[in-house]
């Protein structure tokens, strides 16, 4: 395993958490664009070493998948599943844009907001802590 | 090539394209939803009772042989769910015709997004790939996201996002989860994977089965996953939100039980960390019910408390534990479900969930009334309701292997689960009737509820089958623990994906 690329997915992973946590919902939608990169690339990364490239080998020659032997080309299966992996995000990620888009029509502002309990609690500390004859 | 395997996916599938395509006759969708839920029913019949024959039914996809081609798979456990799957899916859409107004129904595409849902449910149970399980996972999720956002009002975008993105990054774990694992093994074959993972180094594996926890976790709605859950299940419409607390957090559940049995096995011994998390989530998830003030949230909770039994049942990693949860499984799918449609059906009628603007439930509904009680006791687990029945079951095998503190745990949750039913019944079905809704005064001049007949019909069905669930209760549990015995042998699965010969390894 290449270490660039098993920095490159670490790197990847570690931004996209720093965006998840933001408060603006741009930033978490492109949090969880960057962290599925890294989980795709890390699909990659398992299936081994680079190999040949696939109908060409290096040295020019013509190849076909088991008249070389196959041994010296790259494990197709990861590049299948990360091929699907890369489109189910895609479209994930175009349906967060939608909602997203969908909040900012109808609160003006791109922040997640409070949910209802968060929103009890503040009222309810509201209460308590403030002056007596205000009450 | 068994063929039979491959409708319950496909049908649905198939079936929400024809919708997509007749989208303007609006009789025409709704006969071919009901018909296909119907068709797929009849099938998860047909393969229970095959899988429970054989022990396993096995389709090869293509004709590619086990570890290279894709492999379906309905062992007990996984037609068991499937059956009870489908069950709730035709209920719940009978449901859902009484209570969605037009443009939800139609104008927003809630047929063909209801029928995908129910084909990534029944692959989800199907499947014997983990790459294909994600991709399942997300057939499921993605229909999900719709139909919790279906009319994408202010509260529910709010909460839609929450789900979504919690989800998603659950989804991206998973992939990353399943990049290690095949890294380390080269399959994603589950069968496969079984063996190979046993293999592996002792700290590699754990860490594998513990990023699954997690991924899986987060699906379930275990402690201290769950913080997504009640916020978001609750601003749905209420047929979608007791179809995804009924079904969706047991697919989580569910695939925990069969990773963790089949890939991660502990050879009998009790997973303490499992145990620890069971009780927290139980009692977390009823300490948050009891502060509710509103139907559908206080329920919400409850989801969360019930998940920590299952999870209690899967700790023990014995056949009894296994068999106890599997039925609780089964139990608390038909009960949560049926109280999210009672409260909707409250909610439909008086047009609110919230405790203190309700009351009186009881004398406007009488039949409303009835149906609670019978569900908050089940749930609660009073005998002799089912869920008295799974509840006894998991009690005995905790105190057969000594684990007094789960078991003490679970036994106060009990007690606390009816208190907070108790505090449904009390704002909202006894005190003086609320004069709200519609005005159709008896003889004593309280004013009656109008329910929709198909509604109610399908509620009281429900109510119905978890009442049958209590009365055939020795059949169903031994059925429980036949579809335990496969989990916990593990051979007859690898036996049936890859043949006899490999399956030996695992009898040695």
């Amino acid at each position: 395993m290449s270490l660039t690329l098993a920095l490159v997915v670490a790197v990847l992973f570690a931004v996209g958490t720093y965006l998840l946590l933001q408060r603006t919902l741009t930033r978490v939608i492109f949090g969880i664009a960057v962290m599925s990169h890294g989980a795709n690339l890390l699909l990659q990364l398992a299936g081994g070493r680079a190999g040949d490239p696939p109908v060409v080998g290096d040295d020019g020659a013509a190849r076909i998948v088991g008249q070389s032997g196959g041994a010296g080309f790259v494990d197709p299966l990861p590049q299948a599943l990360a091929l699907t992996a890369i489109v189910i995000a895609f479209g994930l990620t175009s349906y967060l844009l939608a909602m997203a888009y969908r909040s900012w029509v109808l609160n003006d502002s791109d922040e997640v907001e409070d949910d209802v309990e968060d929103r009890r609690i503040a009222r309810s500390r509201e209460r308590d802590t403030a002056p007596e004859e205000a009450r | 090539m068994d063929l039979i395997l491959v409708l319950p996916i496909a049908l649905p599938l198939a079936a929400a394209a024809l919708t997509l395509l007749v989208r303007g006759s609006r009789w025409a969708q709704r006969a071919i939803s009901l018909v296909t839920c119907t068709t797929i029913l009849v099938l998860a019949i047909f393969i229970l009772l095959a899988a429970d024959a054989q022990g396993a039914v096995v389709t090869q996809v293509g004709g590619w042989s086990a570890p290279f081609g894709i492999t379906l798979i309905a062992d007990r456990f996984g037609a068991i769910m499937l059956l009870i799957s489908t069950i709730m899916i035709l209920i719940v859409l009978i449901y859902a015709l009484g209570q969605l107004d037009d443009e939800r129904e139609f104008l927003l595409h809630f047929h063909p997004v209801y029928l995908v849902l129910s084909a990534g449910v029944s692959a989800s149970f199907l499947t014997g790939d983990l790459f294909n399980l994600f991709v399942a996972f997300e057939v499921m999720l993605i229909a999900s996201y719709v139909l919790i956002t279906l009319g994408a009002g202010k509260g529910q975008i709010r909460s839609g996002m929450t789900y979504v993105v919690i989800n998603l990054l659950a989804s991206t774990m998973f992939v990353a989860a399943v990049a290690l694992i095949y890294a380390a093994t080269g399959t994603v074959n589950m069968a496969q994977l079984a063996l190979r993972i046993a293999e592996l180094p002792e700290g590699l594996r754990l860490a594998l089965g513990y990023l699954l926890l997690v991924v899986f976790g987060v699906k379930a709605g275990i402690f201290p996953l769950f913080f997504w859950l009640p916020d978001s299940y609750p601003t749905a419409p209420a047929p979608i939100t007791a179809l995804f607390a009924g079904l969706l957090t047991k697919v989580g559940v569910y695939t925990l039980i069969r990773t963790q049995t089949l890939m991660f096995p502990h050879d009998g011994a009790p997973s303490i960390v499992i145990l620890v998390i069971a009780g927290l989530t139980m009692l977390v998830g009823v300490l948050g019910a009891i502060a509710q003030n509103d139907i559908k949230r206080i329920l919400s909770f409850h989801i969360v408390s019930q998940i920590g039994y299952m999870i209690f049942g899967l700790g023990l990693f014995t056949l009894a534990g296994l068999a106890a949860a599997v039925y609780y499984i089964v139990h608390h799918i038909v009960v949560k479900t049926s109280l999210f449609l009672i409260g909707g059906l409250v909610e439909t009628a008086t047009g609110t969930g919230a405790l203190r603007r309700l009351g009186g439930v009881a004398r406007r509904a009488p039949v409303l009334g009835l149906l609670f009680l019978t569900a908050a006791f089940s749930l609660a687990g009073l005998p002799p309701f089912s869920g008295f029945v799974a509840k006894l079951a998991l009690v005995q095998e905790g105190l057969n292997l000594r684990h007094g503190g789960i078991v003490a745990v679970s036994l106060v949750v009990s007690l606390l689960t009816l208190f907070s039913m108790t505090k449904i019944w009390g704002g909202a079905f006894w005190g003086p009737p609320e004069q709200s809704g519609d005005r159709v005064r008896d003889d004593h001049g309280v004013v009656k509820l109008r329910l929709n007949p198909l509604m109610l019909g399908s509620t009281i069905a429900l109510v119905g089958l978890s009442v049958v669930i209590s009365v055939a209760a020795a059949p169903l549990y031994q059925l429980s623990e036949r579809a335990a015995r496969t989990l916990v042998e593990r051979e007859p699965y690898i036996e049936a994906v890859l043949g006899p010969a490999e399956a030996e390894v695992v009898q040695q």
